[in-house]
């Protein structure tokens, strides 16, 4: 017995050269990277007006002054749940679309994917399609014009990767002051930093790594697998339709429709050859569809040798039948307690938006003493009670108390029952609660009462229960 | 859905590894995950040159670039005592009965207190300046030396009955049961100072109290037992007791007196420090 020779346990990245294609999901693909770009480049720039103290920037992170806003919402720190929920109907919308189409989102959506797209299409404007692309690869010698269109792709990648960090510290700053100050080298340091570390990572993300990031970088497809089941439409070879393939040995007459044109396998990104059936690297993104559905035509086959397809159709499209619709596979009871649970939580936000205050109060009775006596041997209690005034104008608040009559509220620092809170901004107020000596409160362990507080230029008003300690027990 | 196409038809790559018969199919690592990993074995040998890594006897390599975490919280806190520097000389410019009315400076000024409290008047005072028997309550309205600002102040900077400090207050309270009063002296003025403030204990002996409350005790605490501030003694018609407002621990004041002394910390603290702890003691509620 001989000992086969010993493999190597590492390959080398095998360079992909994507063909042109033109199609329906090309299209598709075309008008989404326009849309999903369009929206990341220009959100930053759109505004929407708050009033004079407040940012006019439409979608701004404000993290220096912890602020989120999002056109007519604006998210302080403590109401992060917001985002929170987002992410999970971000998480959940990403089950419902996997287990209803497959990887449509490594396909159509994914950053990756689209700034690839991008970086390909760029690729291809510079050193020409598929065949001139492979053989400038191939081609040892560094010349004139190799040194050239080289230079050429890799400064146009450079400045979309600029763009691409430049419009993402936009989010976090008032854009078009940031954008003079990126100019005249006035922005914080930070900013540019940020901007050097994305530029990099769109260049080389997008023009050297591509699809390793997504084959070994990635933990989307392998968790995305596990959403997806027999019924999922995903993209895939009708392998009864096609084989055998044309090649040698197989006559004229028992030859299946694919004619082994490898249309499908030279325009794809991931570099696979989709008859081989779904594999991991498979992003879905359609265009193998469109390359074989070219050539069935000029062959004068029906389209959709490679297509949507789900297992569950594939015993009787053996047998001839049609594949159920579409609908029968998305109409599942796993679709529908993904769509169920993605609208709960959606309409509990929306909810939760809609019925918060835009006063806010916290009281937080000071336990450390829970009680003082004071000279003429009345009883007082401290309370931390924080304000929070979400309105973009300054606002007068009172304090009021209601409970026992015989409650009696000094605010520390004024004389005044009333502070004025500034506009989109908090206030922690120390306020006492005082019982005359001899009095109820004064003398039981513990008085329910409830502070008051109210707007009083326009009467808005919230209320908080809490607790007064008296020296008895 | 497809059968098996011809990559995996015949004889797959393996590993060539085979265990009882089983072996592996060879799904080769990309060549510059390998890469990365020698790039980031040669970083770390870098990083341990670069910084402490290597425990020794005595303690860690300190690494060619002599970065450390003590030297690091060292300059953190010269950067922010550099930052803090122009609003402490502004503090320690402003006049005592401004500060808590400046925008700036009033809660500058609560906040660095509170800090500076929490570190050196708490173990007495109590973290929350609720004071302890014999320790006073910082946060009623009952002052001994007196309770606005600048009172507040000069007690912080010179202490009380401190002998370190000339300028410290300075009062102190005879011990009338050392061959001075009469136990029944002793006990009626007790009850005469309790009933200033409520009950007697024995309302018999109150009016005998009283007589030897106004020769023996009224020029400090004031004929009708209010105090007086400018000697520190308490006011004893009030609800408030620095050691206890019972029978007997009223009894073990007049018999041995008390002789509560408090640091200075003028010496201890920065100026501005003491003023900032000063309005912080002043805003807790008590301040006049």
């Amino acid at each position: 017995m001989t000992t086969p020779p010993e493999p190597s346990l590492y390959a080398a990245r095998e360079p992909i050269f994507p063909k042109r294609v033109k199609g329906s999901f090309r299209n598709l693909k075309w008008y989404l990277m326009a849309l999903m770009l369009g929206v990341y480049y220009v959100t930053p720039f759109l505004r929407w007006d708050r009033g004079p103290s407040l940012p006019d920037q439409a979608v701004l992170i404000d993290l220096a002054n912890r602020r989120f806003f999002f056109f007519m919402i604006e998210i302080w720190p403590h109401e992060f749940y917001f985002v929170a929920g987002l992410l999970i109907m971000a998480g959940l919308g990403l089950f419902l679309f996997t287990s209803a189409a497959g990887r449509v989102w490594c396909g159509y959506a994914c950053p990756q994917t689209v700034w690839t797209d991008l970086f390909i299409l760029v690729e291809r404007w510079i050193e020409g399609d598929r065949n001139a692309r492979l053989r400038l690869h191939r081609q040892k010698k560094l010349d004139f014009r190799k040194a050239r269109l080289r230079l050429t792709k890799w400064i146009a990648w450079l400045l979309i990767g600029l763009a691409t960090g430049g419009a993402w510290v936009f989010y976090f700053a008032d854009a078009p002051t940031l954008a003079v100050d990126l100019v005249t080298g006035q922005a914080h340091p930070v900013a540019y930093t940020t901007m050097a570390i994305l530029t990099f990572t769109t260049f080389f993300f997008g023009g050297f790594a591509r699809e390793q990031i997504c084959i070994y970088a990635c933990p989307w497809p392998r968790i995305q697998a596990a959403m997806m089941d027999e019924d999922t439409l995903t993209i895939g070879y009708r392998e009864w339709r096609g084989e055998p393939r044309k090649a040698r040995g197989v006559g004229e007459d028992t030859q299946g429709d694919c004619i082994n044109c490898m249309a499908c396998v030279n325009v794809c990104p991931m570099g696979i050859d989709i008859r081989d059936g779904q594999q991991m690297e498979c992003i879905t993104c359609g265009l193998c569809i469109d390359a074989c559905d070219e050539i069935m035509e000029k062959v004068g086959k029906p389209r959709g040798l490679i297509d949507y397809l789900a297992l569950t159709d594939e015993p009787q499209e053996r047998e001839g039948k049609p594949p159920r619709p579409v609908w029968q596979h998305i109409l599942r009871p796993r679709t529908i307690l993904y769509t169920t649970l993605w609208s709960a939580v959606g309409v509990a936000l929306v909810v939760a938006l809609f019925l918060r205050s835009d006063i806010e109060m916290t009281v937080a009775p000071v336990r450390n003493p829970t009680f003082v006596t004071l000279s003429d041997g009345s009883i007082r209690n401290t309370y931390e009670v924080r304000l929070r005034n979400k309105h973009g104008e300054d606002r007068p608040f009172r304090v009021t108390v209601k409970g026992d009559l015989t409650l009696r509220v000094e605010l520390e620092g004024t004389p005044y029952e009333t502070v004025t809170v500034p506009a989109d901004a908090m206030l922690n107020q120390r306020v006492y609660v005082i019982a005359p000596k001899g009095s109820d409160p004064a003398n039981s362990h513990r008085t329910e009462f409830r502070f008051w507080v109210e707007d009083i230029s326009n009467g808005d008003r919230v209320h908080k229960d809490t607790i007064f300690n008296g020296k008895g027990n | 859905m497809s059968k098996p196409s011809k990559k995996i038809e015949g004889d797959p790559t393996t590993t060539g590894h085979s265990w009882d018969g089983i072996e592996e199919f060879n799904n080769p690592l990309p060549r510059w995950w390998l890469w990365t990993f020698y790039v980031c074995i040669i970083w770390g040998i870098g990083y341990t040159i670069a910084y402490p890594a290597w425990p020794g006897i005595k303690g860690a390599t300190e690494g060619m670039l002599g970065w450390s975490t003590r030297a690091n919280v060292a300059a953190d806190i010269q950067a922010a005592e550099d930052k803090l520097a122009p609003i402490n000389a502004k503090l320690e410019a402003a006049e005592l009965t401004q500060i808590a009315s400046d925008a700036e400076l009033g809660p500058y000024a609560t906040s660095a207190g509170a800090a500076v409290f929490k570190t050196w008047c708490a173990q007495c005072h109590g973290s929350g300046a609720a004071g302890a028997k014999g320790y006073p309550n910082l946060l009623d309205n009952d002052w001994l030396w007196g309770g606005d600002i600048e009172n507040i102040y000069l007690t912080i900077k010179h202490g009380i009955r401190n002998e370190e400090d000339d300028e410290a207050r300075y009062s102190e309270m005879p011990a009338f049961g050392d061959d001075y009063l009469e136990d029944e002296d002793i006990d009626a003025v007790v009850n005469y100072v309790m009933s200033l403030s409520g009950d007697a204990k024995d309302a018999s002996v109150v009016s005998a109290g009283a007589e030897v409350f106004a020769d023996e005790c009224a020029s400090c605490h004031a004929e009708d037992g209010t105090g007086d501030r400018e000697q520190g003694a308490p006011n004893l018609a009030d609800a408030i007791w620095l050691y206890g407002g019972d029978y007997d621990t009223i009894k073990e004041t007049v018999t041995y007196s008390r002789y509560g002394v408090m640091p200075s910390w003028g010496n201890r603290l920065s100026e501005a420090q003491v003023r900032a702890v000063a309005s912080y003691v002043h805003q807790l509620g008590g301040g006049e």
